[in-house]
């Protein structure tokens, strides 16, 4: 297609097809209506000069007869730009008059000639000249007839030249508006050929590209912007994506292949006995597999945003308190204490179930990795202050190394040293994703002065929206 | 005495519907299998069922079609869904359409046949029962007072709350996430044995000082509550 072509298809341009349509329709009408209005208003003034003109000769035949009325056309005859005057006899025939000639039958009857019409007139060089006027014939008792006329050049003329200047105005207002808009256009269309452009690099595979905004800040800038935050948002979850499946091809073949060990001992061996414990391992390892597949696919789904349609009004300190509750059991089997401050009344907007899987998460760290410290002591606190919530859990533990402190929150990082200790290595990403589809945020410390311990530090929007 | 329970299979997998027809009949549950949406749905009304297992994924008519479109009609029967899908929505989308429970896939055959036997047993008693009894342990709803052999037990709320869920299903099984989901309301996947810390708990506060023991351990599968030398009646 050539450039012309595309260029005629960008909306600009055909908007402003369609507007140069209407408006030349406008301006056609306008031309006519507002010539035809001064015609008229011109005539009228015409009609009005005349019937004051032909009261005044019928008033001067009655005072002075026919010669003081053959004088005073005469003299208003000779006056510059003067009326035209004709005076006949009953059959029609011109006596006398500044008029050269008339259409036949104009003499015949009294009063308003029906339309403008045709006539000669004797130039300054006595030539007979074609003229067009309007006139109001009178018809005296003698029978004598009096044409008291105007001629309709001038207001003619005033007429050609007010459509003249209209038409002109307006041929140069329209193709003032056509160069504007090609050149709209033109721009528009440059810019979208570069957006084009950088979408096609990054449907080609480039998640890294973005659309160019010039900085003006208009509706493309708006338009490209809002593209960006997008394309930002489908990297994330893109390369979210990429890195659950390489740690899916990393993390579970490894459960896989103790799965499938066991599975060939247990074929391998003779005892009966031995084959019942094998299959229990086995099983055991799946419900593992399954558990670790559940989680994932939570994960996902919840950075994915979908389970944001079940956000509703939640009693977080409800939750808070449940979820200690839970866990106190447990945590005093391990021989630890979980203690909790918990604000009461507190509600946020948020999704009841996974705050709860989420701070079970946390909880359960703690007592997983803290069992055994020298302090045996949880301690969960939730206070709402300035418009947000704060909820944590500490714990004085063994820790995170500050440099790992942003790794562990990723799916399946998992300190070298709790590698022993059973687990997914899921439970935090879980945390950072439910934390996140809430919009809060998520933050890991030491809880010690000496760099030991954990505390996991939630932040939520406070109130219910 | 116990009938025989009559429950419907609708899924489509014949496999797998093969292996759940089997493992119920030695559970001593019987099963008629729907292949497909519409014959699942013109069984379900035709039939007396206790229960009904409906997969969600189905030819010719889905699984939550099938279930507005049978309580549509005034057929009550309790329906159990199960699915691949098992995230917080859908048990939710589940739930609304008319089910009365949701099991995600893949789940232990022990959880299904525990979560079938309790709806099958709801169908039949609506729960007016104010004090429930299991041998010598007497429970009461309305006081929330325990007592065993006419001493009177403490507990906390949460242990009575769980007390009444398992003297509730006296005589069934009921799994880790049957308690976690009826006691606590949590469905998600509490890894560690928080919920047998909270029982054995339980079973301490009502056994220690008491004989037989009424609270056991159903190995693989969950814990019931039942009186040993009651005969089956």
């Amino acid at each position: 297609m050539s450039k012309f072509g595309v260029l005629f298809r960008t909306t600009a341009v055909r908007l402003s097809a369609l507007y140069l349509v209407l408006f030349s329709l406008c301006a056609v009408f306008l031309v006519f209506y507002v010539t035809g209005m001064s015609e008229r208003l011109l005539q009228q003034q015409t009609r009005e000069a005349i019937a004051v003109e032909a009261a005044q000769i019928e008033g001067i035949y009655e005072r002075a007869g026919v010669n003081g009325l053959l004088r005073s056309l005469e003299r208003r005859a000779r006056q510059p730009g003067a009326n035209l005057y004709v005076i006949a006899g009953p059959s029609g025939d011109i006596l006398a008059g500044n008029v050269a000639g008339l259409e036949p039958g104009l003499l015949d009857g009294e009063g308003w000639t029906s339309e403008p019409f045709r006539y000669q007139r004797f130039t300054d060089e006595n030539r007979a000249d074609n003229h067009v006027a309007l006139a109001q014939v009178l018809v005296l008792d003698n029978g004598l007839r009096i044409l008291v006329g105007r001629d309709l050049q001038e207001p003619e003329k005033f007429r050609v030249l007010v459509r003249q200047a209209l038409v002109v105005a307006l041929g140069i207002m329209g193709l003032g508006a056509l160069v504007i808009w090609f050149a709209i256009g033109r721009n528009a269309l440059r810019r979208i050929d570069r957006m084009s452009e950088a979408s096609t690099k990054i449907m080609g595979g480039d998640l890294s590209q973005r659309l160019p905004a010039s900085g003006s800040g208009d509706e493309f800038d708006r338009l490209s912007e809002s593209l960006n935050a997008m394309l930002g948002r489908i990297e994330k979850l893109n390369e979210g994506l990429k890195q659950v499946s390489d740690n899916i091809a990393h993390d579970l073949k490894t459960p896989l292949t103790r799965l499938r060990n066991k599975a060939e001992a247990a074929l391998a061996s003779k005892e009966g006995g031995n084959q019942n414990g094998a299959l229990e391992e086995i099983i055991g390892e799946s419900d593992q597999l399954i558990r670790t597949f559940n989680a994932l696919l939570m994960i996902s789904r919840v950075e994915a945003g979908s389970a944001v349609a079940e956000m509703s009004e939640v009693d977080l300190s409800g939750i808070v308190a449940d979820c200690v509750e839970l866990y106190q059991p447990v945590a005093e089997e391990s021989a630890l204490r979980l203690e909790a401050d918990i604000q009461p009344k507190v509600v946020i907007s948020g999704n009841r179930e996974l705050i709860g899987q989420a701070l079970g998460n946390l909880i359960d760290n703690g007592i997983k990795y803290a069992e055994g410290a020298e302090n045996p002591l949880i301690r969960v606190d939730m206070k709402e202050s300035r418009g947000s919530v704060v909820l944590t859990v500490a714990d004085h533990g063994p820790g995170v190394p500050a440099n790992m402190r942003g790794e562990v929150v990723k799916r399946f990082v998992r300190l070298d040293e709790s590698r022993t200790k059973p687990g997914t290595g899921l439970g935090l990403s879980l945390v950072g994703a439910v934390v996140e589809m809430h919009h809060g945020s998520l933050d890991l410390s030491a809880t010690d002065p000496d760099g030991k311990g954990l505390t996991v530090r939630m932040v939520f929007p406070a109130g219910a929206n | 005495m116990v009938s025989r329970m009559k429950i419907l299979i609708v899924e489509d997998d014949l496999e797998a519907a093969a292996y759940l027809a089997k493992a119920f009949r030695e559970a001593g549950i019987v099963s008629d299998h729907a292949s497909d949406g519409e014959s699942g749905l013109f069984m379900a009304s035709e039939n007396a069922y206790d229960v009904l297992v409906v997969d969600r994924m189905l030819p010719r008519r889905d699984g939550l079609s099938l279930i507005t479109e049978l309580r549509r009609r005034g057929v009550h029967t309790p329906v159990l869904i199960l699915s691949a899908l098992g995230q917080v929505d859908d048990r939710v989308t589940g739930l609304r359409a008319g089910g009365d429970d949701y099991l995600p896939k893949p789940y232990a055959f022990s959880e299904l046949l525990a979560r079938v036997e309790v709806l099958g047993r709801r169908k039949g008693t609506p729960d007016q029962d104010m004090v429930y009894r299991v041998g010598d342990l007497e429970l009461d709803r309305l006081s929330h007072s325990v007592r065993r052999q006419g001493k009177e037990i403490l507990l906390q709320p949460r242990e009575f709350r769980l007390l009444e869920y398992l003297m509730k299903n006296a005589g069934q099984v009921v799994t880790r996430t049957m308690l976690l989901e009826n006691v606590w309301d949590y469905h998600f996947d509490p890894q560690t044995n928080v919920i047998d810390v909270h029982v054995s708990r339980l079973r301490s506060k009502i056994e220690k000082d008491f004989d037989p023991p009424l609270l056991r351990t159903v190995r693989g599968a969950g814990y019931m509550i039942k009186d040993e030398r009651t005969a089956e009646t």
